[in-house]
């Protein structure tokens, strides 16, 4: 079998796009290049695109062509969906993996809503194969029923007689036909109200290998991302954006503006300058020697020293319950002994590669948007009201994003609302029908806010006289996400945002009393989502504290989580994994003179799926240290592409380690303190440990595993420099001293 | 007019190009050449990453004029050398890329390595390796990768 599938979001688009781009556009005089991947590359044009003679639903489209394409309702932003997505509708319609392609669903809630989410379309908290993995292969099973009934009609055979393998349906007769063959006819047949399943033995590509459908694309330079999209006519907007959150310009001098060429105009917006040009470079210039005064009263101007203090003084006081099981207080008041611990985390930026941009074309009566994006309900609202139009007016085009973690499903759809501020000027002005492309530099990407929020944990346990804990008090200080939102009203009870405690209130572990409580300053800092959410921060500091405790009872780090763990199968399944395959309890190999090594643990559930990680640490004379190996264990119902699972492993490691060594967005005076990747460093490949990921296998429906992976990494990391060094570092990032 | 040879084509710059626009965005915003991405700008991600007469360079701090007349510039879409097809198969091969807005970076910065070390140790990737950014982390897949292209050079 020719295992190749195509993913649809590549040239082939953008040579539709391109068709009537008149080649005058560009700056460079001359030779017009032919553009190899035009020809050569994977694109074939536009047959998906074209009205299909085979739609059953909202997911498959079969042409006469033979192709079979899946429509996608969640974003490619790297963690394999479409690929995921792809293999649920190929395993039920029992298509050759080499005629399947991929492309992205517009933004239509009443078709391509998240199952999870009610009435809203959106790619996020790891939900895209758990939510989509009845749906798609009922979708894929519906097709495959009306090609047999066309099938059984066309050869008056029973539709039971019928085999489908690989993409061809035959019967014993020797007949046989392909799906493009078929596809007419199958159209015209009612869609079935039921379909059956497969048994999942008889599965070929759920569970098996199968490459990804934008591997090609990825590796020749021909996948769209928002970045590459050129429409005609089109301009590069930047954005002059102020030095501290909430300032508006005052006065705005553009003088300095004249004799750059390629300027088109500037745009005072409510929250900064717009430029517009005909190139980056154009805008770029032009954006630089503005000259905004910026009106900054009453703007916050803390610092994170002084913020840290404050919430180090809140953590001492009673906060709001989130979980209340026993007198925790009490139970460790009563103790034979205690132990407290803070821990503290920086605001962390997501930094996805690609910085966040977009495309709009604003006409009379709609405006296109071309762009990845994580929330479409969201981001076709808030472009809608900023224009004036209905939700339906608003086209989402999805296209390739270079990452997102979270940054591109915006509750407030920031960088969107920008841009359409940005074309509804332009259309006041008499200016319509022109596509602007609204680039952020990375300096805007990491200064224009929305942050995972900084948060202090403090801790305090009771252990009895045999090391047992009897009681467990968790408080956190840290802003509400969804405060503010659209989601409040479902996520926050109580005072209590449910996102700001996931991983603390849902505790595993069997202890008698316990206690989380919650603080929720306001503070005038854009928050938001990062890859893992609450647990990016909950499973620091119950990880590293169980460590704590452990090692203050004498008891070894994994007997004891095992001995909490009683009630939880998978958490214990993952561990025993992790802790065989890393050879815990076998002396690690010793470093060079001079060198501690170490070996540190963590075990820990978010979105329904868990992931136990054994680091292996060494620690060098100057205090500098390497991860050197990590051992993985997932356990994430059945895995529906293992080598993806694997892959979404290592990267959310690699992502999680990131902020563990080095990632801290800083604040002096009310500004952001890093600018670029020189002061927001991202791992390099000299520092990337050597990644072991294992399954465990299973039979229950997939949960997600695009971000359980990120939040266990730094306590795993923490627990084995102190098990190296006996120091305990309780703030991120990880700093030896 | 600076004459440059892209992807093995002649190029005319216009004299009204500013000398000091980043070879980046020539690619990018005259000569429709996207695989090369900007990523940050002050060439410390490596996404911008081409081939200026064989040496690997990042785009986004290459201004147009300091290219000397009769420049070969290298981008992923024109990569046509053995290493690069073999890097390009093992990428496929190993599925490297998860967004990969990195990797036309990677894969040229690769491609420079293998052109001057055809059997690169782990230290050798690693260091021909370092400038470049990969957010998704894939860096393991990427050593895989690479030595997976040098052994099918032979």
């Amino acid at each position: 079998m020719n295992r190749s599938a195509v993913d649809n979001v590549s040239r082939s688009r953008r040579a539709l796009l391109r068709a009537g781009l008149a080649a005058g556009a560009g700056l460079v005089l001359g030779v017009r290049l032919p553009v190899r991947a035009q020809t050569a590359g994977p694109g074939r044009t536009g047959a998906a695109t074209a009205a299909p003679p085979f739609a059953p639903n909202a997911f498959v489209r079969i042409g006469r062509d033979n192709t079979v394409s899946v429509v996608s309702k969640h974003l490619e932003m790297g963690q394999g969906v479409h690929t995921g997505l792809a293999t649920l509708v190929a395993e039920e319609l029992d298509a050759a993996w080499s005629q399947v392609r991929v492309e992205g669903a517009p933004a239509d809630v009443t078709r391509y809503a998240n199952t999870m989410w009610g009435p809203f379309q959106g790619t996020g908290g790891s939900s895209s194969i758990a939510n989509s993995w009845d749906q798609l292969r009922e979708a894929g099973a519906a097709a495959r029923a009306m090609l047999v009934g066309a099938a059984a009609a066309r050869w008056k055979v029973p539709p039971e007689s019928i085999r489908v393998a690989a993409g061809v349906v035959s019967h014993a007769s020797g007949r046989k036909a392909t799906f493009g063959e078929l596809a007419e006819a199958a159209a015209a047949l009612p869609v079935p109200a039921n379909v059956r399943l497969k048994n999942p033995k008889d599965y070929v590509y759920i569970g098996k290998h199968v490459p990804r459908t934008d591997a090609k694309a990825k590796a020749n330079g021909s996948a769209l991302y928002t970045q590459d999209l050129k429409l005609p006519g089109m301009l590069t907007a930047l954005v002059a954006h102020p030095p501290r959150f909430g300032a508006r310009p005052r006065r705005v001098d553009a003088s300095a503006l004249r004799g750059i060429p390629g300027v088109r105009s500037v745009l005072e917006m409510p929250r900064g300058v717009a430029v517009l040009a005909t190139s980056f470079w154009a805008a770029k210039k032009a954006r630089d020697a503005l000259v905004v005064e910026w009106n900054e009263t009453g703007l916050w101007r803390g610092s994170t020293a002084g913020q840290m203090a404050d919430y180090r003084k809140l953590a001492a006081t009673p906060g709001r319950p989130a979980r209340t099981d026993g007198d925790a207080a009490q139970a460790i008041a009563a103790a034979a002994r205690s132990l407290e611990a803070t821990y503290e985390f920086p605001y962390l930026a997501h930094a996805a590669m690609e910085p966040m941009n977009c495309v709009m074309r604003l006409s009379a009566d709609r405006c296109e948007v071309w762009t990845g994006a994580q929330s479409q309900t969201t981001d076709q609202s808030a472009v809608a009201e900023v224009l004036g139009l209905k939700p339906e007016q608003v086209t989402i085009h999805m296209l390739h994003a270079g990452g997102s973690f979270g940054r591109r499903a915006n509750p407030h759809a920031d960088y969107l609302v920008e841009c359409a501020e940005i074309v509804g000027r332009l259309a006041k002005a008499g200016t319509r029908d022109v596509p602007v492309k609204l680039l952020w530099t990375r300096e805007d990407d990491m200064r224009a806010g929305y942050y995972r929020p900084a948060f202090v944990h403090a801790l305090k346990a009771g252990l009895d006289g045999n090391g047992a804990i009897t009681g467990w008090q968790h408080r956190l200080v840290g802003q509400s996400i969804m405060a503010g939102t659209a989601f409040e009203k479902f996520l926050v009870k109580d005072g209590v945002d449910e996102t700001s405690v996931e991983g603390a209130a849902t505790l595993p572990y069997a202890i008698p009393a316990i206690a989380v409580e919650l603080h929720t300053p306001r503070v005038d800092v854009p928050v938001q989502w990062w890859r893992s959410v609450g647990s990016t921060h909950t499973a620091f500091s119950t990880e590293c504290f169980v460590d704590e405790l452990a090692v203050a009872a004498g008891r070894d780090p994994v007997t004891l989580r095992r001995s909490l763990l009683a009630k939880h199968p998978r958490h214990l399944a993952a561990l025993e994994l992790a802790a065989a395959r890393a050879g815990w309890g076998t002396p690690l190999p010793s470093g060079r003179p001079g060198e501690k090594r170490g070996r540190g643990v963590a075990v820990h559930e978010s979105f329904g799926t868990v992931v136990a990680q054994v680091a292996e640490v060494t620690v060098r004379a100057d205090a500098s240290y390497s991860v050197d190996r990590v051992v993985c264990v997932v356990e994430c119902g059945l895995a529906v592409n293992p080598d993806n699972v694997r892959a979404q492993m290592e990267g959310g490691i690699v992502y999680g380690l990131s902020a563990a060594t080095s990632g801290a967005i800083t604040f002096k005076d009310g500004q952001v303190e890093q600018s670029n990747v020189h002061d927001y460093p991202i791992l390099r490949m000299p520092e990337m440990p050597r990644i072991e990921v294992h399954i465990v296998p299973s039979t229950a429906k997939p949960t997600g595993v695009g971000e359980p992976a990120t939040p266990v990494i730094a306590p795993a990391v923490a627990n084995a420099l102190a098990a190296a060094t006996g120091q305990r570092l309780r703030r991120m990032p990880l700093r030896l001293a | 007019m600076p004459v440059l040879f892209v992807n093995q084509e002649r190029v005319d710059v216009a004299a009204s190009v500013p000398g000091d626009t980043p070879l980046l965005w020539v690619l990018r915003d005259s000569l429709d050449l996207t695989g090369a991405k900007y990523g940050c700008g002050m060439a410390q991600c490596g996404a911008c990453t081409v081939h200026v007469d064989g040496q690997p360079v990042r785009a986004c701090q290459t201004p147009l004029a300091s290219l000397k007349p009769g420049a070969e510039i290298t981008t992923i879409e024109g990569l046509a050398s053995r290493e690069g097809k073999a890097l390009q198969t093992a990428w496929e091969k190993v599925d490297v890329s998860q967004c990969g807005f990195c990797q036309p970076g990677q894969i040229m910065s690769a491609a420079a390595l293998l052109a001057s070390n055809k059997r690169p140790t782990d230290a050798d990737i690693d260091a021909a390796m370092a400038g470049n950014l990969c957010r998704c982390g894939t860096y393991q897949r990427i050593r895989a990768a690479i030595r997976e292209a040098a052994k099918t050079l032979g």
